[in-house]
């Protein structure tokens, strides 16, 4: 809840680690940092790679029907089996790279620095870390390793919770 | 005329209110900011960015596809 001078805060459990998904974090923590809240990012399982010292974000058609690319005056998706054919996801990550360029999107480089400079506390899972063998010199400095009570704790003082 | 005056034309969500946030702050309270842009999303954001930061919205006005924002930092 509000703090002794009524600053809010907001906590996000970041599950996800491709380029599409990085984004949602990123965009409303520096956005509520901007807007006076104190902010939490918990990282856990694939969201610990947003955290990597060296971000090579990629993202798949794959499983995912609902993404359609703006293409040739409609929208097209792109059936599953396209995903096995090599070079498929890395062109579907560059086509969306360029296009979040053209239409001023932030990159998630840019993102993150900013969320960093405006003080969003970032938390990586300890268990995951663990379980993926990534160790604290893999990851950007700045970051504090932490457990689900560190979470929970965080959680019990923030207004507005969110998982992704 | 305001104080100060950032062009966010051609940037998307969230960037004019991360650049507008940065440029009030360099400002003494009180003082204005004039930010221009072209995300459509940004009149609905600036509005709920003064209401939530206490940053007074004192002038909105739209010319042609941009937008123009008149923030006044808070005292």
């Amino acid at each position: 809840m509000a703090d002794a001078s009524g600053t809010k805060s907001m906590s996000i459990i970041v599950t996800k680690g491709s380029l599409d998904w990085a984004y949602p974090p990123f965009i409303l923590s520096t956005t509520a940092a901007a807007m006076g809240l104190n902010v939490t990012l918990f990282f856990t399982f694939y969201g610990l790679s947003l955290l990597l010292k060296n971000l090579d974000l990629k993202m798949t058609p794959l499983g995912n029907p609902a993404m359609k690319m703006p293409m040739m005056g409609g929208h097209m998706g792109m059936p599953n089996f396209a995903s096995m054919i090599p070079g498929v996801d890395a062109g579907a990550t560059v086509m969306m790279q360029n296009m979040m360029k053209k239409k001023g999107v932030a990159s998630i480089p840019e993102l993150r620095a900013l969320a960093l400079e405006s003080e969003v506390r970032m938390i990586a899972c300890q268990m995951t870390m663990d379980l993926f063998e990534y160790t604290l010199d893999d990851m950007i400095p700045g970051i504090e390793l932490g457990g689900a009570a560190t979470y929970i704790e965080v959680a019990t003082q923030s207004e507005i919770n969110l998982f992704i | 005329m305001a104080d100060q005056t950032l062009d966010a034309k051609g940037l998307n969500c969230p960037l004019p209110i991360l650049k507008a946030k940065k440029a009030i702050m360099a400002l003494p309270p009180g003082g204005t900011l004039e930010v221009l842009a072209t995300d459509p999303g940004a009149v609905k954001d600036f509005a709920a960015f003064s209401r939530t930061t206490g940053h007074e919205l004192v002038e909105q006005t739209t010319e042609g596809n941009v937008f123009r924002f008149v923030l006044r930092r808070k005292a």
